[in-house]
């Protein structure tokens, strides 16, 4: 035995290790408490984060923004009659279409299909895709090669909007919640394969080995270990693509493969303000440019996030 | 091997021949670091010089700044954040922090290299060993391919990598670590520079390829009259070929000695402290000493002396005045050449 | 931390020894060696056995085929007994890290035993291999990998109890944790912070903590205080002797740094690509080393003292560890050793005590891998 008889001095090094007064002064702080804190003071995602909240509160309660009917047109109104942009917030304020609907209304009533299609699929997307991806990523083996090695990889081959198509075609009615379901469909593999990445390398970790070793169950190891520390690339990849599949939504709208007629949503304006693009362009133009807004505040909402989340920034 | 074997040809001094003084200088050199929680001064006040044909080493733990006055000295320090508010560093007698940019660029690699701890990151994984050999002379010296490979293949022979000439155009992750720490000396060497930093260049490596790595640098700074500034944390190494110790801690030189002398007499109680905490391979110890405490919060470096937490001999004086390097003396007062200790007790230190 | 020992531990009788020498006859010296050493220590409590571990290499894409192997660790034998600490030196890739690995059945072992108290753990799965883990526990290297950056100090330490409900009941946890915190030394008050709020030493504290949670009888070390600065590295190995003769605990420490590992150990194995090149007590390994790689890694190792240094011998092998796949035939050292003859290429030296010193009462017999061994001093010890 190594001189087993010698503690007292050792013991007094390590009270007065105990108290270097720059860490008592401290609060407790965690990794995600720390990006937080990044973020707050990110310009980016003050400016994102705005938008988005007003698009969320236009979307649940599009009546607080507008009286006019998205819906009912009024021939009185002459889509060719210039928009009255002295009145904001009025039935006129950004004109009329062919049917006479108030422009305004039908961008504020259309909000809502745009909000719930990126939310859902992106709900959808990380729940299939991460499951997947880290399945494959954390058993390897066959399950690896079978579910990222063949399946994502099939997936991953079809175009997205084009299969996104095919998908569609075959419905005869299409609500929100099919046009969702067909994004979903195709769309989860970015994040299966973000996903598995991340796994493969926290699974190499040390605290992972030290919890194997302490006899943690499996399920264990995923969700106390694994999935918070591979959550953050999730986190970032899934919400910059809800700004593409609000722009898939409309597109396949547009197309007249998604929502038509009579759902009100930004694309199905878009579609229908194309015709009217040499007389009229305020029709779609400000579709246009709320869809572009959308997408960009989740962007920029994903870039911010990224940048708080990357360990290399601190 | 402070001094220089005379019985060999010395190559030639290099350079323009006029200055005196020693190779290169730094003076109160200060660095922080603006960081989300505040400034971390990584650097508060550093004095060292270095000869040509003179090993300094600077030892230090992590946080000590003996990485970051290098990383200074080279130019290669990220600003922002970092930032460095006061000091000069003189390369045969010019300062380099009122240099240009480009006049900077000139200096970096033709006349101080840089080794790193690291090879395999400092080696681009995707281009052949004899390619970036041979870049230095392409882009410094406007050689052809051929003469550059040519050249790449004497220079892996000069740091004894086995048939050099069959390796040339193998890539970094074909040799083992001692070999590419080899090769980021060959590197480093090209241009024929005249001082050559070292930042922990054998740390990585296993012990009997420690010894090998460590050889040869010795034996070609020799061979090149070459300064040569090694950082480490390792006393052991240290004691193999440095000439004079710079030990720092918190951001200031806190002992400064020739080398045989720092490991029988330390003159401040840090060094002291990290001479009895390491056990000794010849010995089987009792208990370590363990110096108590943490190392310093750059953020919130202690007033005063910065070691006083952590010092067996701290009184009230440490956490006021910061203690300046004091010449060291023998105990009649005939002062020890080259010693220094930044310790109000550097008497009761080294004489008792 | 309450009683040092546990009692619901049935011991069950030790291995069958001569069930494995007929098993493996080539082993039978190195079996009969460990017994002869085996001196008044009682029984072991570790005993590992021809432990193998290969990794496959393979090609091909779509059919993968086994073109060879790497030989990480490649049959090595040893005991642990109770209360002591065992040390593994060696450079990287001699297999040192596998074998910690092995040993806490983290990889599984292509052949070979491992006896705690006489059961095979590379045997034992689920139920079992849960109880087995309570007594085995491990200290990682890197303090800054080693803990889930995610959860709180608190939640870390706590973690053991959470998958052995049995070892404390919940109400008694939070306070179990604070006692842990201060038995390595850390405020009790710092439960609730992230470990990326401690430095280094601070984090190899937690993780001790973490380890002695369940109240182990073994504990291995791999490489626990290299990641640390110096002046902490002191700090930590002073605590772990503390605690090993606080808590009866027996260490297998391995590392590089032979000077930390002759401080903390009592015997000392010495490995070299996957065999154990030597073993014995710490001071027949660094006074009276008889195995020429021991020799020239104990001269290799830089001491802080530039006089002692001057009187010292040294040792500069020339090359590179051959690769693991592919090692040398016979003795695997034989590429990079002085003293190498036609029969070190043939034949594969044994571990055990060399014929020419057997029946010696003298340090120089202890047991070493080579068919040329002979004594040089190399340390210079006082």
């Amino acid at each position: 035995m190594p001189d087993m008889t010698k503690t007292a001095p050792e013991a007094e090094a390590i009270e007065d290790a105990l108290a270097p007064p720059a860490v008592k002064a401290e609060k407790a702080r965690s990794l995600w408490g720390d990006a937080w804190a990044d973020l707050r003071r990110n310009p980016y995602f003050v400016v994102s984060s705005v938008l988005i909240l007003v698009l969320l509160v236009i979307a649940a309660f599009p009546g607080w923004f507008t009286s006019a009917s998205p819906t009912t047109g009024d021939l009185v109104h002459h889509y060719l009659g210039k928009p009255e942009l002295s009145k904001v917030g009025s039935a006129e304020w950004l004109g009329y279409d062919v049917q006479g609907r108030s422009v305004y209304a039908r961008l504020i009533h259309g909000t809502r299909a745009s909000i719930i299609v990126g939310i859902s699929v992106t709900l959808l997307v990380t729940v299939i895709g991460g499951l997947i991806g880290m399945i494959a990523g954390y058993f390897g083996g066959w399950i690896d090669a079978l579910l990222s090695g063949f399946i994502t990889n099939v997936f991953f081959g079809i175009p997205f909007l084009l299969g996104s198509m095919v998908v569609l075609q075959s419905f005869t009615s299409r609500s929100v919640w099919v046009v969702s379901l067909a994004l979903a469909f195709l769309g989860w593999t970015q994040i299966a394969r973000v996903m598995r990445g991340a796994v493969l390398t926290i699974k190499q970790a040390d605290y992972v080995h030290a919890a194997k070793a302490l006899g943690a169950s499996t399920s264990r190891i995923l969700f106390r270990h694994i999935l918070p520390n591979a959550m953050a690339p999730v986190i970032v990849v899934a919400t910059i693509s809800l700004g593409v599949f609000i722009s898939a939504e409309a597109t396949l709208s547009y197309l007249g493969l998604g929502l038509s007629s009579p759902a009100i949503s930004w694309g199905v304006d878009i579609s229908g303000g194309i015709a009217q693009i040499r007389t009229a362009q305020h029709i779609m133009l400000y579709p246009s440019i709320m869809l572009s807004i959308t997408v960009l505040a989740f962007i920029m909402l994903g870039e911010a996030v990224r940048n708080a989340l990357d360990p290399k920034m601190r | 091997m402070s001094i220089i074997d005379t019985t060999k040809t010395i190559p030639a001094p290099r350079g323009d021949g006029e200055h005196q003084g020693p190779l290169l200088e730094v003076r109160d050199l200060h660095v922080e670091f603006h960081t989300r929680d505040g400034v971390a001064k990584a650097v508060n006040g550093v004095n060292y010089s270095v000869n040509a044909g003179e090993t300094l080493a600077v030892l230090g733990e992590s946080g000590s700044g003996k990485s970051v006055t290098a990383q200074a000295i080279m130019g290669i320090l990220d600003m922002p954040p970092g930032k460095i508010p006061q000091g000069e560093i003189f390369f045969r007698g010019e300062d380099m922090l009122k240099m240009s940019a480009e006049e900077r660029r000139k200096v970096r690699g033709r006349k101080i290299a840089m080794i790193f701890q690291d090879a395999l990151s400092s080696l681009n994984p995707v281009l052949s060993v004899g390619y970036q050999l041979g870049e230095m002379f392409r882009v410094h010296q406007g050689l052809s391919k051929k003469d550059a490979k040519a050249r790449s293949i004497e220079l892996m022979d000069k740091v004894k990598i086995p048939a050099a000439a069959a390796r040339v155009n193998d890539y970094p992750h074909q040799f083992s670590g001692g070999m590419r720490q080899r090769i980021m000396i060959a590197m480093a060497l090209a241009l024929e520079p005249d001082l050559i930093i070292a930042d922990e260049p054998t740390t990585a490596l296993d012990v009997t390829v420690q010894a090998q790595v460590m050889d040869l640098l010795a034996e070609l700074q020799r061979e090149y009259n070459m300064g040569l500034i090694l950082i480490t944390h390792d006393l052991g190494v240290v004691a193999d070929v440095a000439d004079k110790i710079a030990v720092m801690y918190a951001g200031r030189i806190v002992e400064q000695a020739p080398v045989h002398e720092i490991y029988k007499r330390p003159a401040h109680p840090y060094t002291k402290g990290l001479l009895a905490s390491i056990p000794r391979l010849d010995q089987k110890g009792q208990e370590l000493f363990a110096i108590k405490g943490l190392p310093p919060n750059l953020l919130k470096v202690p007033t005063g002396c910065a070691f006083n937490p952590r010092c067996t001999m701290a009184q009230d004086i440490c956490s006021t005045d910061v203690p300046v390097l004091h010449p060291v003396a023998e105990q009649d007062g005939t002062e020890l050449v080259g010693r220094g200790s930044a310790c109000h007790f550097w008497k009761e230190t080294i004489h008792g | 931390m309450a009683e040092p020992k546990k009692s619901d531990e049935t011991v069950d009788a030790t291995p069958n020894v001569t069930e494995i020498v007929q098993q493996d006859a080539s082993t039978t010296s190195e079996v009969e060696a460990i017994l002869d050493t085996r001196v008044d220590r009682g029984e072991p409590i570790l005993q590992v056995r021809n432990l193998v571990k290969h990794f496959p290499l393979t090609s091909g894409i779509l059919v993968k085929k086994q073109v060879g192997a790497v030989k990480a660790v490649d049959g090595i034998s040893f005991d642990l007994y109770q209360g002591e600490t065992l040390g593994i030196v060696g450079e990287s890739g001699c297999g040192k890290s596998t074998v910690a690995k092995l040993l806490m059945t983290l990889e599984k072992a292509t052949a070979g035993e491992v006896f705690y108290k006489g059961q095979d753990i590379t045997k034992l799965s689920g139920r079992a291999l849960k109880a087995v883990r309570r007594n085995i526990q491990m200290v990682f290297q890197d303090p800054y990998t080693s803990l889930n950056p995610r959860m709180t100090v608190g939640d870390i330490i706590g973690e053991p109890f959470d998958i052995h409900p049995e070892v404390a009941p919940k109400g008694d946890r939070r306070r179990k944790v604070q006692e842990l915190l201060d038995v390595v030394g850390l405020n009790p008050e710092y439960i609730n912070r992230y470990p990326h709020q401690f430095s280094g030493g601070q984090r190899q504290r937690i993780g001790i903590a973490r380890g002695l949670a369940l109240n182990p009888e073994i504990i291995i070390c791999d490489e626990p205080v290299s990641a640390l600065d110096v002046s902490v590295q002191a700090q930590v190995i002073n605590l772990m002797d503390k605690l090993q003769g606080e808590f009866n605990l027996s260490y297998i420490f391995i590392a590089h740094d032979l000077s930390i590992v002759r401080h903390i150990s009592d015997r000392v194995g010495v490995m070299y690509l996957g065999k154990m090149a030597e073993i014995g007590t710490d001071e027949q390994i660094y006074e009276h080393p008889t195995h020429p790689y021991t020799q020239a890694l104990l001269s290799a190792v830089p001491v802080p003292d530039p006089e002692a240094r001057e009187h010292r011998e040294r040792i500069i092998l020339s090359g590179d560890i051959p690769s693991p796949a592919n090692p040398p035939s016979g003795c695997r050292f034989r590429t990079r050793c002085w003293k190498v003859q036609d029969r070190c290429s043939t034949e594969v030296p044994l571990l055990a005590i060399p014929e020419r010193f057997q029946g010696l009462d003298s340090p120089v017999a202890h047991e070493s891998a080579c068919h040329f061994a002979e004594e040089k001093d190399v340390v210079g010890a006082a």
